[in-house]
C-alpha cells in the first residue's frame, strides 16, 4: 500500500486534469449525482432560512472571537492539556510534524499505527513519512481505507472516496484484500473492512486521530465521526497521538455546541453524528480503558501567514464541513483530484496558497466563476469569493508597501495579462477614446476575429452589434 | 442585501448605466429597458461618459486598473437620482464592491458609498420602486428564467424578475433543474478555464432547453452571451432573450 506524495501542480497541469475529468461522462454523472445528494441532505436540515442565518452568524462570531485571541487560547490549551497529562508538541512545517510523530513511534518501538480520519495528517503526508521509516500507517475510516488501498489521495475532505463507485471498490477489495471475492453488496464490502480493521485496532501500537475542536478552557479535544473507528483509535492502542491545525481551538466547551450542530448538518446533512468523542487526557489511575499516553501535535503549515492578515485570517474560520465543495459548480465538474492539493474546492483554493505557497497554487484562486455558492452555504460565513479575488491580486502583483509578501507572492504574474488590464484601464477610463473605440468596433464588426481563444472552443465568436446603444439613442433624439 | 424601500419616493428622473456589454453587444436590450422606464413616466438620462463598471479587472485581481475605470463612473451621476442598471453583476459591482474598492481614499469612498445607495438593478427598480403592475398583452409564451449568480446572490433579483414575469397574462415560467447553479461565464474565467466553463455552459443550456420552453430570458448580458454562444455553436435554435426586451415585447400598448 504505497501512497503517492502530493505532486506540484502547475497551472497547465490543473487545466489538463480538469479537461480530462470534464470529458469523462461517467465521472461527470457520478460527481453530479453525489453532490446533488449531499446538497439535498443539507437543505433538508435547514428548512428555516432565518434560523439558519442566525446560526451562521453565531458560528461566525465564535470562530472570529476564537481567532482574535488565538495566541492566548493556544497557550491556555497547552497549559490545560499538560495539566490533564497530555504531551503537547508544536510543528511549524509538515516535516517537523512528521519528525515529532516518528519520534514518538520510535520511542515505543511502534510498527503499526491505526489512523482515524485526519485531513491534517493528509496535509503533512504522514502516511508517506511513516512508510518511508518502516511503520505501517493504516487508515481506519472506510473511505480513507478505500483510498489508501487504491494508492490514491482523498478527493473530498469528508467523503474521501466519493470518486469511486461500488463496482470499483468491489474490484479493489477483490484484488487487494486476501481471501475476498468480488461482491457489489455494500454491507458485505463494509464487513470486509471491519474484519480487517478490527484485528489491526487490537494490534496497533499507536492510534492517531484528528481533532475537530480543541477547547482551551478545559484542555479537551473533540472528535466528530460516524464509524466508531475514531473511538477505537483513541481508546484501544496504548498511545494516542492527535494532530490538528492551530486554528481549531475555541475558548469554551459551550462554543463547541453551535459549531458541531452546523458542522454535521452542513457536511452530511446529519443532525448529529453517530459518535462524538470528548477526550480530556489519557487513562487515569483506576480507569479500565483508554490510552496510557497521549500527545497533541499542533501544526502551523502556513496558517500563521493567513493569520497575520486581517482579511486572509477569515480563511481560518473554516470548520472543514466540505459544504463549499458540495455546492461548487467547478468541483462538481472536476472532482477533488484535479486540484492536486489536500483540500480541494473553494476552501482549498483559499487555504492551499498559505500551505503550499503561491508558486505552486497561483492558478487555484482563479479556478472559480465567483458565483458565490460557497460563501452562501459556508456555516461560518467565510467570504470565499472576496478571498479568491484577494489571492488573485496577490498572485499577480508584488506585495503592497507595508505588507509582508506571501510565500510565492506574484508567482502568477503574466506580462500578457498585465498589459491587457493596463489596456483595459487605459481605454475604459477615457470616455472619449472609448466612444471612438465603440464606433470603430461596431463599424468594423466584420473584422471581429473568429478565433477568440478559450471563448470560441465551444461558443460562436462575440461580435459587436451594428450600432452601439449610445448611437441608437443619438439617432432617436434626432 | 435587503434594502429598505418603504421610504423611497417615485422619482421623476433616473440615470441609466447601460454597462459595456449592453452598449456594444446587446444595445436593443438597453433601448427596451429605457422604453420600459419612460413608459412609467420617468425621464431617463444616459450619461455620455459612461464606459464600464470595472468588474473584469476587479474580479481578476487588478484592483488598480479597476479603480481607474470605476473612478470615471463615480463622476457620471451628479444629481441625487437613482442609477438603473440592466445587469445584476454590474449593479452588484457598483453597489457592493465600489465602497471597498475605494477604501483608503476618504473622499472617493464617500462618493462610492453615496452612489452605492442609489444603484438599482432594472427589475428591482421596476418592482420595488416603481411598483409596476402590468397585465401582459403579448402572445402566450412558455419560457424559463436564468438568473445570474451576482444578480441572485448580491442583488436578490431572481425574485424581482419572477414577480414581473408573473404579472404577464399568458406567460408561463417553467422551472429548470439546478436553477441557482452558475452558467460558467465568470468573466475571464470562460477564457482562462475553457474546459470547465464549457462543461458548465453546456449543462446550463441543456437544463434550460429540457424544460420544453420556447426560449429563456435573463437579465444579465454575460450569461446570455455565454449560453447563446454555446447553443449557436451546437447549431441549436433554442435561444435566450434579455429580460428587458421580453418585458417590452409582452407589454406593448400598456399605459402607466
Amino acid at each position: 500500500m504505497s501512497t503517492q506524495p502530493l505532486q506540484f501542480v502547475p497551472g497547465s497541469e490543473f487545466k489538463r486534469r480538469a479537461a480530462e475529468v470534464v470529458a469523462n461522462p461517467f465521472l461527470r454523472k457520478s460527481f453530479r449525482g453525489a453532490m446533488d445528494f449531499l446538497m439535498a441532505k443539507r437543505a433538508a436540515q435547514f428548512p428555516d432560512p432565518e434560523l439558519l442565518e442566525r446560526q451562521r452568524t453565531l458560528a461566525e462570531h465564535i470562530r472570529r472571537y476564537s481567532l482574535s485571541r488565538l495566541p492566548q487560547l493556544l497557550e491556555q490549551l497547552e497549559a490545560n492539556l499538560v495539566k490533564n497529562g497530555v504531551k503537547v508538541h508544536w510543528a511549524e512545517t509538515p516535516d517537523e510534524a512528521n519528525a515529532i510523530i516518528l519520534g514518538i513511534c520510535r520511542e515505543h518501538g511502534a510498527e503499526l499505527m491505526v489512523k482515524g480520519k485526519s485531513m491534517v495528517s493528509e496535509e503533512v503526508e504522514l502516511n508517506h513519512a511513516m512508510e518511508q521509516n518502516g511503520i505501517e500507517a493504516l487508515e481506519s475510516d472506510m473511505g480513507e481505507y478505500i483510498v489508501q488501498l487504491a494508492g490514491e489521495k482523498p478527493s473530498h475532505i469528508i467523503m474521501p472516496a466519493i470518486h469511486k463507485t461500488k463496482q470499483q471498490i468491489a474490484k479493489l477489495f477483490e484484488e487487494k484484500v486476501p481471501g475476498v471475492s468480488y461482491t457489489e453488496d455494500v454491507d458485505a464490502l463494509i464487513q470486509v473492512g471491519r474484519d480487517v480493521l478490527r484485528k489491526k485496532f487490537m494490534d496497533a501500537d499507536i492510534g492517531l486521530s484528528g481533532v475537530n475542536f480543541a477547547v482551551a478552557e478545559t484542555g479537551t479535544l473533540c472528535l466528530v465521526e460516524n464509524e466508531g473507528n475514531g473511538r477505537m483509535c483513541t481508546t484501544v492502542p496504548d498511545v494516542h497521538i492527535a494532530i490538528t491545525g492551530i486554528e481549531k481551538v475555541v475558548e469554551k466547551l459551550e462554543h463547541v455546541v453551535p459549531l458541531y450542530g452546523l458542522l454535521t448538518r452542513s457536511a452530511t446533512g446529519q443532525a448529529i453524528t453517530t459518535y462524538f468523542n470528548v477526550i480530556t487526557g489519557p487513562r487515569r489511575n483506576g480507569e479500565k480503558d483508554g490510552p496510557k499516553e497521549m500527545h497533541l501535535v499542533l501544526v502551523d503549515n502556513g496558517r500563521t501567514q493567513a493569520f497575520a492578515d486581517e482579511q486572509l485570517r477569515q480563511t481560518l474560520q473554516c470548520i472543514r464541513c466540505g459544504a463549499c465543495m458540495n455546492h461548487c459548480p467547478v468541483y462538481t465538474r472536476i472532482g477533488g483530484h484535479a486540484y492536486g492539493t489536500t483540500y480541494p474546492g473553494p476552501i482549498g483554493e483559499i487555504i492551499s496558497p498559505h500551505m503550499m505557497g503561491l508558486a505552486a497554487t497561483h492558478v487555484l484562486p482563479g479556478a472559480s466563476t465567483l458565483c458565490g455558492a460557497c460563501g452562501e452555504v459556508c456555516p461560518v460565513k467565510i467570504p470565499i469569493p472576496d478571498l479568491l479575488i484577494r489571492l488573485r491580486e496577490e498572485a499577480t502583483h508584488d506585495a503592497k508597501p507595508g505588507h509582508a509578501p506571501l510565500v510565492g507572492q506574484g508567482a502568477g504574474k503574466s506580462t500578457f495579462a498585465s498589459l491587457a488590464y493596463k489596456g483595459f484601464a487605459f481605454l475604459y477610463s477615457r470616455p472619449a477614446l472609448y466612444r471612438t473605440f465603440a464606433w470603430a468596433a461596431t463599424r468594423f464588426r466584420f473584422l471581429t476575429p473568429s478565433n477568440q481563444a478559450g471563448w470560441t472552443v465551444t461558443r460562436t465568436p462575440l461580435k459587436p452589434a451594428a450600432k452601439s446603444l449610445r448611437e441608437l439613442l443619438a439617432e432617436r433624439r434626432k | 442585501m435587503e434594502r429598505d424601500y418603504s421610504k423611497m419616493q417615485r422619482p421623476n428622473d433616473v440615470y441609466f448605466f447601460a454597462t459595456c456589454l449592453v452598449d456594444l453587444f446587446c444595445p436593443e436590450a438597453g433601448m427596451d429597458a429605457i422604453q420600459l422606464l419612460e413608459r412609467e413616466g420617468i425621464r431617463v438620462h444616459f450619461p455620455e461618459n459612461q464606459t464600464c463598471c470595472g468588474q473584469p479587472a476587479y474580479t481578476s485581481g487588478y484592483a488598480d486598473e479597476a479603480r481607474a475605470v470605476a473612478k470615471v463612473q463615480l463622476d457620471l451621476f451628479p444629481n441625487d437620482w437613482p442609477v438603473v442598471v440592466p445587469s445584476g453583476s454590474c449593479a452588484g459591482m457598483m453597489r457592493h464592491h465600489y465602497p471597498t474598492l475605494f477604501a483608503g481614499d476618504a473622499a472617493l469612498q464617500a462618493k462610492a458609498e453615496a452612489l452605492s445607495a442609489r444603484v438599482f438593478e432594472l427589475t428591482e427598480f421596476l418592482v420595488k420602486v416603481l411598483k409596476v403592475n402590468w397585465k401582459g398583452s403579448g402572445k402566450p409564451a412558455k419560457l424559463t428564467l436564468h438568473t445570474s449568480c451576482s444578480a441572485r446572490r448580491e442583488m436578490g433579483t431572481h425574485l424581482h424578475a419572477r414577480e414581473l414575469l408573473g404579472q404577464l397574462a399568458g406567460v408561463e415560467v417553467l422551472q429548470q433543474s439546478h436553477e441557482s447553479e452558475c452558467c460558467g461565464f465568470g468573466g475571464t474565467f470562460a477564457v482562462r478555464q475553457p474546459a470547465i466553463s464549457a462543461a458548465m455552459a453546456g449543462d446550463k443550456a441543456d437544463a434550460l432547453k429540457e424544460t420544453g420552453a420556447e426560449k429563456f430570458v435573463s437579465a444579465d448580458g454575460g450569461c446570455l452571451m455565454n449560453i447563446d454562444g454555446t447553443l449557436e455553436k451546437r447549431r441549436d435554435s433554442f435561444r435566450g432573450q434579455h429580460l428587458a426586451s421580453f418585458l417590452w415585447q409582452q407589454t406593448q400598448g400598456e399605459k402607466r
